[in-house]
């Protein structure tokens, strides 16, 4: 699992180059699996990375029968990993343990550890990223020094060691890449370590970044927020005011500093300064908890002006907008409970990029979703919905998977029956032809011993044609026949026979190089002719197997598989519904809470209208009296 | 007044977190606990899927008879792949329509296992039709044949594309 993890990296930053570099030395099987793997990763796909990148694992151990070789460590980063991807952290954590305990060398070991304790950290667990980061020791990889000392002081002031995160953030003021952040949490430490103001020097400080970066931008909006905010709630409302005006009018903080700037100003008695920020906003969606504020605030605005008929006319206008969001509400929590909600979730194609969750808002036929988005920015809320959607792509796989076992045993059965009667005849013929081909083989051995013998004692009888041999045997019968009459016989006869004799070793003797060099040559294309037999036989003997094996020993695998199946399913079905609820549970509460905002609303601007229509009264009464 | 309407409208968001505001309130534990419970249930399927995957190997494509044909691209720059269909020995074994998230694995090293089956040991002809958009959006339309040999093992091929104008298909095997 250690080789895992330390691949991801090298899948996820260098693979390119990385596939170039092993294409060399790997085999075909080896870089297949690893690039199918790269496919999937590079399309956050990680369920089926993880299962390619195991199976290939599993292979590499042979216990399939196959020889692929496995993944081996790469020296370079320490990812966490797919299986961190796929938000599985405890197996994650188990893998980054290992890695840290088998590794020698420094930098990968404070890497893996460094990894160890930002994922902790991120999980809510900062005294476990604390213990990470405390056993860093050694060299450190350039890259990540400097994030490093940034994760040590943001534990540090999870834990409540302001004094240390403070040293550690003045270390970090000139690193470019951290530029607003360290500025904006050493302010905040310092503020925690009851150091006010170089607290809020910081804090301004980061207010007043020049940046075109979105990120840079955002943690200078909130540098102003919290410090405007602050000075607001200590009664420095000339001082809040100016502070809160930096925040850009179209960021996250957007409408936080424009409600609060207006109440810097109406804290001033200045309500024709603060119908600025507070009309500007009372103007924007009607869904955002500052903006209904915003309504409230601007006919409080104009009644302090003394404009007591306008002041009417927006409380009604609010009472009107509190109405219908009231009503709409209502019909989200209905619409929530039967289940919509988490139907709409599911569909595919909110999910096709990254910020889905924020297009949900958008859709006018989810009015459960209007009032969610800051519950669906909640980490609670974010990981709760992509567990409930990982488990429904886990049910449909493992739905798949049955069908898929059902096949393979139809398959198995259909196998069988087609095989089973066919296997007892071609086992007969193949013995027959095994046997054949053994005594063809031996034969072939017996002439390659003499032929190799015969390189050094030459063997002309064995160099004969077969009507050479023929005709050997009849003179030596002849021989045999005249030697006991030899006085009878003529000289002129016997002279024939010797002559005949004489011929047969000449011509023996005479092409016996050529006969020998032919004989090692059609020995040669014997060889030959024998490798595609015993090919043929092999695959045959192979073909064999294959067969057997077709359907043969997938009873047990079968009925195992298919039990832990269906185990899962049941699992996870039980899962989903919970998860389900848990989803569901969470969106009505925040729904009711919001609702039940929007009816003291509701119940304060009734009274403040009320209030408003005898004061526009009396002042008129007044008028006419005036006059 | 301001220090009245505020904290009047602050005191109702103060309230309402106090009040029970439906019978079922959500832990941070049981939440913790449900991830932890998913967590292990993800294990189990990632493990099922493997041996999912390994028996289907086993089972469908053995090793003596599977061929498998992935598709890679070199660096492409000159056009944009539309779609691939690929025919063993006269026959269409498959054909696939690229997404812009399946473009991007593929130019960042990945390769797409777009077929796999079962074949004879011998010679085979394998024929590639790829359709794609050159830079100024003109149509590409291309056709590679190839012959391989399958022999005792697995056969992996590799359709591979690259930036030329002669041969932009071509095959590793």
């Amino acid at each position: 699992m250690a080789r895992f993890f330390v691949l991801l990296a090298s899948l996820l930053f260098a693979a390119p180059a990385l596939a170039a570099g092993i294409a060399n030395v790997k085999g075909r099987q080896y870089l297949s699996d690893y690039g199918d793997i790269l496919y999937y990763a590079h399309q956050g796909e990680w369920f089926d990375a993880i299962v390619l990148f195991d199976a290939h694992q599993e292979r590499s151990r042979g216990s399939d029968g196959s020889t692929t070789e496995a993944f081996s460590s790469q020296p370079g980063h320490m990812a966490g990993g797919f299986e961190l991807k796929y938000r599985m952290h405890q197996r994650a954590e188990r893998a980054m343990k290992a890695v840290i305990d088998v590794t020698a060398e420094d930098d990968l070991r404070n890497e893996a550890l460094f990894r160890l304790a930002r994922m902790n950290f991120q999980n809510d667990r900062p005294e476990e990223a604390l213990h990470a980061v405390e056993r860093i020791r050694g060299n450190l990889p350039a890259a990540i020094r400097s994030e490093l000392a940034f994760l040590r002081a943001n534990i540090a002031l999870t834990v409540g060691r302001n004094a240390e995160a403070v040293a550690i953030l003045k270390d970090l003021q000139s690193e470019k890449g951290l530029e607003g952040f360290s500025s904006y949490n050493l302010g905040i430490a310092l503020l925690r370590a009851g150091s006010e103001q170089p607290g809020r020097k910081y804090l301004d400080r980061t207010g007043r970044i020049e940046s075109d970066d979105r990120a840079v931008l955002a943690i200078k909006d909130k540098a102003n927020l919290i410090l405007g905010e602050k000075l607001l709630s200590e009664g420095h409302f000339k001082a809040a005011k100016e502070v809160l005006d930096r925040v850009r009018l179209s960021g996250p903080f957007s409408n936080r500093s424009l409600l609060n700037s207006g109440w810097a100003d109406a804290s001033r008695e200045r309500f024709d300064n603060a119908l600025v920020p507070w009309s500007i906003l009372a103007g924007r969606k009607v869904t955002e908890s500052t903006v209904q504020e915003a309504m409230l605030a601007v006919p409080y605005a104009y009644s302090r002006l003394g404009v007591y008929s306008t002041a009417a006319l927006k409380y009604e206008a609010a009472l009107k907008a509190f109405g219908g969001e009231i009503a709409r509400l209502d019909a989200s929590i209905v619409s929530i409970r039967e289940g919509k909600f988490l139907k709409r979730l599911m569909q595919e194609d909110l999910h096709q990029d990254a910020g889905w969750i924020v297009s949900l808002r958008e859709l006018p036929v989810t009015p459960e979703t209007f009032y969610l988005l800051d519950l669906m920015a909640s980490d609670d809320f974010q990981e709760s919905l992509k567990n409930y959607l990982d488990l429904e792509q886990l049910l449909k796989k493992l739905e798949v998977w049955s069908g898929d076992l059902a096949s393979f045993g139809d398959i198995i059965r259909l196998r069988q029956a087609h095989y089973k009667p066919l296997l007892p005849v071609i086992d007969r013929e193949f013995k027959r032809l095994d046997a054949q081909m053994r005594l063809r083989s031996e034969q072939r051995d017996r002439i390659a011993q003499q032929l190799e013998a015969m390189l050094t004692v030459t063997r002309p009888e064995l160099m004969m044609t077969a009507d050479e041999r023929i005709m050997s045997e009849q003179v030596a019968r002849l021989e045999r026949m005249m030697t006991p009459r030899r006085k009878k016989i003529t000289p002129r006869l016997w002279h024939q026979i010797r002559r005949l004799r004489g011929v047969l070793v000449w011509n023996i003797h005479a092409e016996y190089d050529k006969r020998f060099a032919d004989a090692r040559k059609h020995l040669r294309e014997l060889d030959h002719e024998l490798d595609v037999l015993n090919r043929q036989h092999r695959a045959f003997a192979r073909t064999r197997q294959t067969v057997t094996e077709s359907y043969e020993g997938y009873d047990d695998v079968i009925r195992s598989l298919r039990q832990r199946i269906n185990a899962a399913q049941g699992n996870v079905r039980a899962l989903l519904a919970r998860q389900g609820q848990v989803l569901e549970i969470m969106a009505v509460n925040e729904l009711t809470r919001r609702r039940d905002r929007l009816e003291e609303f509701r119940v304060k601007a009734r009274f403040a209208l009320a209030d408003s229509y005898d004061r526009a009264a009396k002042t008129d009464v007044q008028e006419k009296g005036a006059q | 007044m301001f220090i009245l309407l505020r904290g009047f409208i602050l005191s109702i968001a103060i309230v309402m977190l106090s009040f029970p505001v439906s019978a079922e309130e959500v832990s941070k534990g049981q939440i913790k606990s449900l991830d932890e419970q998913v967590q292990e249930i993800k294990a189990e399927t990632l493990n099922l899927g493997v041996q999912m995957r390994l028996l289907e190997e086993k089972l469908l494509y053995p090793s003596s008879t599977q061929v498998a044909v992935y598709v890679s691209l070199d660096n492409v720059e000159k056009f944009r792949l539309d779609s691939i269909e690929i025919q063993l020995d006269g026959k269409m074994v498959a054909q696939h329509l690229y997404t812009l998230r399946e473009l991007e694995a593929l130019q960042k090293g990945g390769m797409q296992r777009i077929y796999v089956g079962n074949i004879s040991s011998g010679e085979h002809g394998l024929q590639v039709l790829m359709t794609g958009r050159a830079k100024g959006s003109s149509g590409v339309r291309r056709t590679e044949k190839f012959k391989f040999r399958k022999d005792e093992g697995p056969k992996i091929l590799e359709v591979r594309l690259v930036d030329s104008d002669d041969h932009m298909i071509t095959l590793r095997d």
